[in-house]
């Protein structure tokens, strides 16, 4: 059966939820062969191989810390040399992108990228992507070489699969190319106890009519009760109220989740371009005229600082 | 000696408009307004800061596409820049991003170059991966996404904003940037800089100027084939409650109902 490569994220050996998700599509293409790089690289093999992995290539060295992307590239290139695979898939993280790019172009290979979907066709793998801010669904595939794809967080269901996950050692030379970046320091994100944007199943954002950074804490507080991650358009982040880490939107993440609740904002191209594929929509704002509505679900005109609290306390209610 | 900028334009739909896909599954160009897009104003307002930083600079915007591009050249030359490169060619129609990427490679070492700085994405297709894909093809560092950007010392340093972390990132030039919107508000283009722009110089190349053969690049040449693109049905109308003081409840309810809760 063909080898499917599946590029591992982690931190320092915790497999982020994308990765597993990209483990259920490499399923319907072949066997994935899981590549993972950097501090912690072997301790990813066990939730890998719960989730179909046949086998773990790991390899570590200082450079995947110390350079940017390029060691990463090099890498996954000698897996694609030892493995010779049908396709190799990505998380479409800002990183991940350009690491599965780099590799297209070297290995001869077009690139896909933020697939939503993935099945087997008879041509290789059909891609299903979102377009023009999810106005239009394309279906594509690479027509020369290797398909290297990119995939969104929240296309795939994780799904228990048990397989050997063998973990093998990769061996890695770095090209010339590898240390042309220094990372000369880095600062960890604070953590804010909250699923990253880009992975959460459920998004809570705030926009103008939260109307100031103090008053973000009745949406962060939904979104608690919600277990949920917290979004800004991009009037709330330009004015300073929320970081522009936060912010969704054609400038800034695109995100997906399973549901996506806006509060005070108006649904403008620019932030629709960035939540419009999340599978449930609901808006709350004053405006009845706001352009969100025509996308929601379940619409509550009113004001935010009634509806939201009240809504936070029922939810906590509900959950006892 | 100059620092030699490049600065990657592109020529966008118009996202405000009703963007569509033509009858070959290319971008349909005829039936909305096109412009340079929003994300690569802030590689020219970088480009031209660096450039007034320095002593001796010249700004140099390129784009590959179809006649009507030469407006998002006109608006980065309206800005500042020294001057344009404009590669045109009917071949050219339908490229994805790896034919597109080895034209503005050809064409960027044909111009010369210290740095080349870009946009973090275009805002049609958004992917996002033309700077890192230059950068391999170049054979130069790519110092990519960075929300700050200084040139000094023959070296380009920056931040780059994670998920996870923050990064202060460092590069030899020749390298390849691109920047986010977070590096810096674009000038508006002023009344002097929009006639100065019609007298710089705008250099045309086709595909036999910079060696590429026509089987290269196009629908036929790219890498990646769109076999279908469908309109998204409209969303079924939704409900909406007016609040009347129980809005949050019903909005509970509605979250219950959908197993949210």
């Amino acid at each position: 059966m063909a080898e499917i490569l599946v590029y591992v994220d982690h931190v320092d050996g915790a497999v982020r939820k994308p990765t597993l998700e990209l483990l259920t599509l490499a399923r319907r293409l072949g066997e994935p062969v899981a590549v993972a790089l950097g501090n912690g690289a072997a301790d990813t093999a066990a939730a890998l191989a719960e989730h179909g992995a046949v086998k773990v290539l790991t390899a570590d060295a200082p450079e995947f810390a110390e350079y940017l992307v390029v060691p990463k590239v090099d890498a996954l290139q000698a897996a694609y040399d030892a493995v010779s695979p049908a396709a190799v898939l990505v998380p479409s993280s800002a990183e991940g992108k350009e690491i599965a790019a780099r590799l297209a172009v070297r290995i001869g290979s077009g690139v896909i990228t933020d697939a939503v979907d993935i099945e087997a066709g008879d041509e290789g793998p059909v891609a299903t992507q979102a377009a023009f801010a999810a106005s239009f669904t394309t279906k594509s595939r690479v027509s020369k070489g290797t398909p290297v794809i990119t995939v969104k967080p929240n296309s795939a269901p994780v799904e228990a699969a048990p397989a050997a996950g063998a973990v093998e050692a990769l061996a890695v030379s770095f090209g010339p190319l590898a240390t042309g970046t220094k990372v000369t320091a880095r600062t960890p994100r604070e953590s804010t106890g909250r699923p990253e944007l880009t992975e959460a199943a459920i998004v809570v954002s705030g926009g103008r009519g939260v109307n100031g950074a103090e008053n973000f804490a009745i949406i962060e507080a939904l979104a608690d009760s919600l277990g949920a991650a917290v979004g800004a358009s991009r009037a709330a982040v330009d004015a300073g109220w929320y970081p522009h880490s936060n912010q969704v939107g054609q400038t800034g993440k695109s995100v997906s989740p399973q549901l996506y609740i806006a509060s005070g904002i108006s649904g403008a191209i620019q932030h629709r371009a960035g939540m419009q594929t999340s599978k449930t929509i609901v808006a709350i704002n004053k405006d009845a005229e706001a352009p969100i509505f025509d996308l929601v679900d379940y619409g509550v005109v009113g004001d935010l600082f009634d509806v939201v609290p009240q809504l936070t306390a029922e939810v906590q209610a509900r959950k006892g | 000696m100059s620092l030699r900028i490049v600065v990657c334009v592109k020529y966008v739909p118009d996202a405000t408009g009703d963007r569509k896909f033509a009858d070959d599954l290319t971008v349909d160009r005829d039936d909305v307004d096109g412009l340079l897009s929003e994300l690569d104003e802030y590689a020219v307002e970088q480009a031209l800061q660096i450039a007034e930083e320095a002593d001796d600079a010249e700004v140099t915007v390129l784009t590959v596409g179809p006649e009507d591009a030469k407006d998002a050249l006109r608006k980065a030359l309206s800005m500042g820049a020294d001057k344009a490169v404009h590669v045109e060619d009917d071949d050219l129609h339908g490229s994805d991003v790896m034919a597109t990427s080895l034209v503005l490679a050809k064409a960027i070492e044909k111009t010369g170059y210290d740095v080349v700085i870009a946009g973090m994405a275009s805002t049609d297709g958004t992917m996002g991966v033309l700077p890192a894909i230059l950068a391999e093809r170049l054979g130069v560092p790519q110092v990519t996404l960075l929300s700050e950007v200084k040139i000094e010392d023959g070296k380009v340093t920056g931040r780059r904003d994670g998920d996870t972390a923050s990064e202060q990132l460092e590069a030899a030039l020749p390298a390849v940037v691109s920047v986010t919107d977070q590096s810096g508000e674009a000038r508006y283009p002023s009344f002097k800089g929009i006639m100065a722009a019609k007298k710089k110089p705008v250099e045309s190349l086709e595909l036999d100027d910079l060696d590429i053969d026509a089987d290269e690049v196009g629908l036929e040449g790219s890498w990646t084939r769109v076999d279908s693109a469908a309109e998204r049905p409209a969303r079924t109308a939704g409900t909406i409650v007016k609040d009347e003081g129980e809005g949050g409840k019903q909005l509970a309810e509605f979250l219950a109902s959908q197993k949210f809760i």
